[in-house]
């Protein structure tokens, strides 16, 4: 057994039963993804969905000066409810949240309608309030509608063609796919991706070297026959293991979590297969070598465990950076872009997604990309240990 | 067998080891003894080759401890001042993980760990994670750990720190044995009576250099003490005139 097998093996053997790698590496970061995931899907289901289905309740004051605008309401799924006494019980029970919007009709409603004059009507809101917002937005859609079906009524009325209100007739073609418009929201996967990647690793990284030298299992083992290289290399390799088995258990539990959320109502039909799945496995594993070398060598300027665990979640956020430029600045793929790690991962992932053909020049340039700059982070890791002040 | 000559290390402005110079020959057991902070680690961490020295050598068994680490290494057992173990391993395969890193093949290697459970009496709690072992548990388990691959040289950085009586008994036989088996054993300590009862051949340093190096018999007479303790006293305060 060669002894970087021999360090391999013995991290492999520790940290499967260290409780704490095995909470980070197998239980929170593959399941913090899907289950953010399907709580941000499900609330936008909601959102969308709720909006046109359920009846909306709308407190009305004064019902009787306008008897159509109240059927036409309820024939637009609106349930006109008792409002507060007044207007200025109105306002208060909506400062204080009782209501989310309340409708007030002034007396003079009908007769500034019949006189052709603009007839007011309130819609007294908390704007700030999401949900308010939204029934609001709904109201105001249907009393839109409402006047301008009057407007038509009184230009027929007049002899005039309602049609020259519309001098323009906007279409809108959109030419997205099913599965492109879920690369949009499946686009925020590929960090999770890496996020449950870097997670896996993350305790083992600390453990093997602010933790070995907290311990004080560092000098004894800094005098074994071995060199210095072959035991930080054996702990990073021992790290990318956990972190490419928490990819895997991600990206099956991703899997698992779609097959439970009606994406196909939000017109997307993500492309995400068990041959998705392995894809992504084998586009994503790359990156372990560049996590696992950049955790330790983070680890290794830490004095200690906590010290080091400070600084290694800073970390976790580094491969955000590089996606979040992308989609501010909605790059799209280039072969230039595929030497940045994260970054070629995340449109490498979002391609798959979207069911578009493998660019195969990308791929090799990004896996050996990646692979180069966590094979440069091992070596300066290895630099690192050969130091003699790394005993602290 | 260890030779050290001239040995000189500092850290920053402080000079740690200032020229020291003494050899430990085989089937003896020698004793590095000083107060605290004399330079008696840092010597013993140039020898297992945790520290290069600045100028000086350091040979075991005749190999440079610089030039060829590796195989200067492979001679030693050692036992540093710091020996942590593996809280999710058990004692033996604490054990087993450095007769891995010895480069022993997998069938010689688990015959040997049982040899060395045996010889440190470590059967009772072999099988059991080294979370919970008590100072002496764990000191038993870094020999074992130290003395798997049979090096002909141990070195033990205060291997008494922290143990009970009956632990540093059985300590000292075991050193005793190896003495017996023919082994160089170079030890440090800050406690006289153990270095009396067992070295055969005493280095007693002080602010990084050797005030004396003779044997326990040696020393008395030369110091004109019949008391080792204050020979010891004499002889650091010797050097300090001196300076």
């Amino acid at each position: 057994m060669t002894p970087i097998s021999a360090v391999f093996l013995k991290e492999v053997r520790d940290n499967f039963r260290d409780r704490r790698t095995l909470l980070s590496a197998l239980l929170m970061g593959p399941l913090f993804g899907p289950i953010l995931f399907a709580f941000v899907i499900n609330m936008s289901l909601k959102q969308t969905l709720g909006e046109a289905g359920e009846p909306l309740d709308v407190p009305v004051i004064g019902q009787e000066h306008a008897p159509n605008l109240m059927d036409y309401l309820k024939s637009h799924n609106i349930n006109i409810t008792d409002a507060p006494v007044d207007r200025a019980a109105a306002l208060e029970a909506v400062k204080a949240g009782r209501h989310d919007l309340v409708l007030v009709v002034p007396g003079a409603f009908g007769e500034d309608l019949a006189n052709t004059v603009p007839a007011t009507i309130e819609v007294i809101s908390d704007l700030a309030n999401t949900q308010a917002e939204r029934e609001s937005r709904r109201t105001m859609r249907a009393l839109r509608s409402y006047n301008q079906e009057i407007a038509a009524l009184r230009l027929v009325a007049r002899g005039v063609s309602p049609v020259v209100l519309r001098p323009l007739n906007i279409d809108v073609v959109d030419v997205s796919t099913p599965s492109g418009r879920s690369a949009l929201l499946l686009g925020m996967l590929s960090y999770f991706f890496i996020f449950a990647l870097l997670t896996g690793g993350m305790n083992l990284a600390i453990d093997a070297t602010a933790g070995e030298r907290e311990r004080g299992s560092l000098e004894p083992l800094l005098c074994l026959p071995v060199t210095r290289d072959q035991l930080i290399f054996g702990k990073i390799f021992a790290a990318c293991l956990f972190m490419a088995l928490s990819l895997s258990l991600s990206l099956v539990s991703f899997y698992v979590t779609l097959e439970f959320i009606p994406l196909e109502k939000l017109g997307m039909t993500p492309n995400f297969g068990p041959v998705v799945v392995a894809k992504a496995f084998l586009l994503l594993v790359p990156f372990t070598l560049l996590g696992a070398s950049l955790m330790t060598l983070v680890a290794s300027f830490t004095k200690s465990f906590k010290e080091a665990q400070t600084w290694v979640s800073i970390v976790l956020l580094a491969p955000t950076l590089p996606i979040l430029m992308a989609s501010i600045l909605m790059v799209r793929a280039s072969t230039e872009l595929m030497f940045i790690p994260s970054l070629s991962q995340h449109l490498l992932l979002v391609g798959l997604i979207k069911n578009e053909p493998t660019n195969m020049l990308h791929v090799i340039v990004s896996v050996s990309g990646t692979l180069l700059a966590g094979a440069v982070l091992a070596m300066i890791c290895a630099r690192l240990y050969r130091r003699e002040g790394l005993l602290g | 067998m260890i030779s050290v000559s001239g040995l000189h290390k500092s850290f920053g402005p402080v000079r740690a080891v200032n020229g020291v110079s003494f050899d430990a020959e085989d089937g003896r057991i020698t004793g590095l003894l000083g107060p605290n902070g004399a330079g008696k680690s840092t010597t013993l961490r140039v020898l297992y080759t945790v520290l290069k020295p600045d100028s000086g050598s350091a040979t075991i068994d005749g190999v440079d401890v610089v030039a060829d680490s590796l195989e200067a290494r492979s001679r030693i057992g050692t036992l540093p001042h710091s020996s942590g173990l593996y809280p999710h391993l058990t004692a033996r395969e604490n054990i087993a993980y450095y007769a891995a890193l010895y480069g022993m093949p997998p069938e010689q290697s688990a015959a040997r760990v049982d040899q060395v459970i045996a010889q440190l009496d470590i059967g009772d709690f072999a099988e059991r994670r080294s979370k919970g072992f008590s100072q002496g548990q764990r000191t038993k388990v870094a020999l074992a750990r130290a003395l798997v691959h049979e090096p002909q040289n141990i070195i033990l950085d205060e291997p008494s720190n922290g143990l009970d009586v009956m632990a540093t008994r059985s300590l000292r036989d075991l050193i005793r044995q190896l003495k017996a088996a023919g082994k160089c054993i170079l030890f440090s300590s800050h406690v006289m009576q153990e270095v009396a009862h067992l070295c055969d051949e005493i280095v007693i340093i002080a602010e990084g250099r050797v005030a004396i190096n003779d044997s326990p018999d040696g020393i008395r007479n030369q110091m004109g003490c019949d008391d080792l303790e204050d020979a010891f006293v004499k002889a650091i305060t010797t050097l300090d005139t001196r300076t």
